[in-house]
């Protein structure tokens, strides 16, 4: 027999387990749990949603006059640590 | 240009070697591959274009002038990201008027994982947003949290660093990485739902 875990348990555990990073004992028990809380489970489906929504999302480009800086910096220190000759 | 192999692959050892050979274009091509990320994180961090700027810059000098530390131990982009978080972090302490909650003060309260809002989402957000408008609400909520959230939010779920390369980043604990993403993941959960609710929905939609 295994103890239910309460809510705010499980809400302590709930990044780990997104992560894949619990033992086996503990993402049953998680598992369990939010078959039972339905708040729980659609609070862990929308925390997993907001992880995914962010990973998707691709850099924007530097504007053009910021990254003509950066490369004139770059040029710049380039050229004053190369050897002469 | 050296950016590709045959294959059309970013060769980046190839690139490294020649850099440190003091070959300029290798160099570029690796600034080329990196800044749209480092700016990214900059201004994630600092909030604020010029400072951005600023470590954009910093980092891939400081990147070139140290290349020859660079050991291949870890990968070159964690390396310039450290890098980066450093700059960021100390354009940060530098505010004198900076009101926000110091990076190494103890955050763990409890309060900041008392959940109010409890609703499934809609399937389809890209139907009542657009592109921009989703954009900009991420962008908002990411800025709406506190440094030390925001920080390990950014380096762990947007530049998909792992809890290990966090701590080392940001000089904190592994403890103290899982303890703030889940905070921010779940305060950011919190404002996204008010966005992209089911409308009429809650969760008794489940039962």
């Amino acid at each position: 027999m295994t103890s239910l875990l309460t809510c705010k348990e499980f809400m302590q555990e709930l990044s780990d387990y997104l992560d894949a990073t619990v033992d086996a004992e503990l993402r049953r028990k998680l598992e369990v749990h939010i078959s039972e809380c339905p708040n729980c489970f659609v609070i862990l489906d929308t925390t997993k949603k907001t992880i995914e929504v962010y990973k998707g999302v691709q850099p924007q480009p530097i504007p053009p006059e910021v990254y003509s800086r950066l490369m004139k910096a770059v040029e710049k220190k380039l050229a004053a640590t190369h050897k002469p000759g | 240009m050296a950016a590709t192999t045959d294959a059309g692959v970013f060769d980046e050892s190839g690139l490294l070697a020649k850099a440190r050979e003091g070959d300029s274009a290798a160099f570029s091509e690796l600034v080329n591959q990196y800044s749209r990320k480092i700016y990214r994180l900059a201004k994630h961090i600092t909030q604020n274009d010029s400072e951005a700027e600023d470590v954009l810059q910093e980092t891939f000098l400081k990147a070139f002038e140290h290349l020859g530390d660079f050991q291949g131990q870890s990968k070159f982009y964690t390396w310039i990201v450290r890098i980066a978080v450093n700059e960021s972090l100390m354009k940060l302490r530098k505010r004198k008027s900076d009101r926000t909650v110091p990076l190494d003060e103890p955050l763990d309260t409890g309060e900041d994982t008392v959940v109010r809002e409890i609703a499934v989402w809609d399937e389809n957000p890209e139907q009542q947003y657009s592109r921009e408008e989703i954009g900009q609400i991420l962008d908002e909520a990411v800025q709406s949290l506190k440094p030390a959230f925001r920080t390990v939010f950014v380096l762990r779920d947007i530049e998909e660093l792992s809890t290990e390369e966090t701590a080392r980043a940001l000089e904190i604990s592994i403890p103290a990485v899982k303890s703030r993403l889940l905070r921010a993941r779940l305060q950011l959960r919190e404002k996204l739902t008010r966005f992209f609710k089911r409308k009429g929905d809650d969760v008794f939609a489940y039962l």
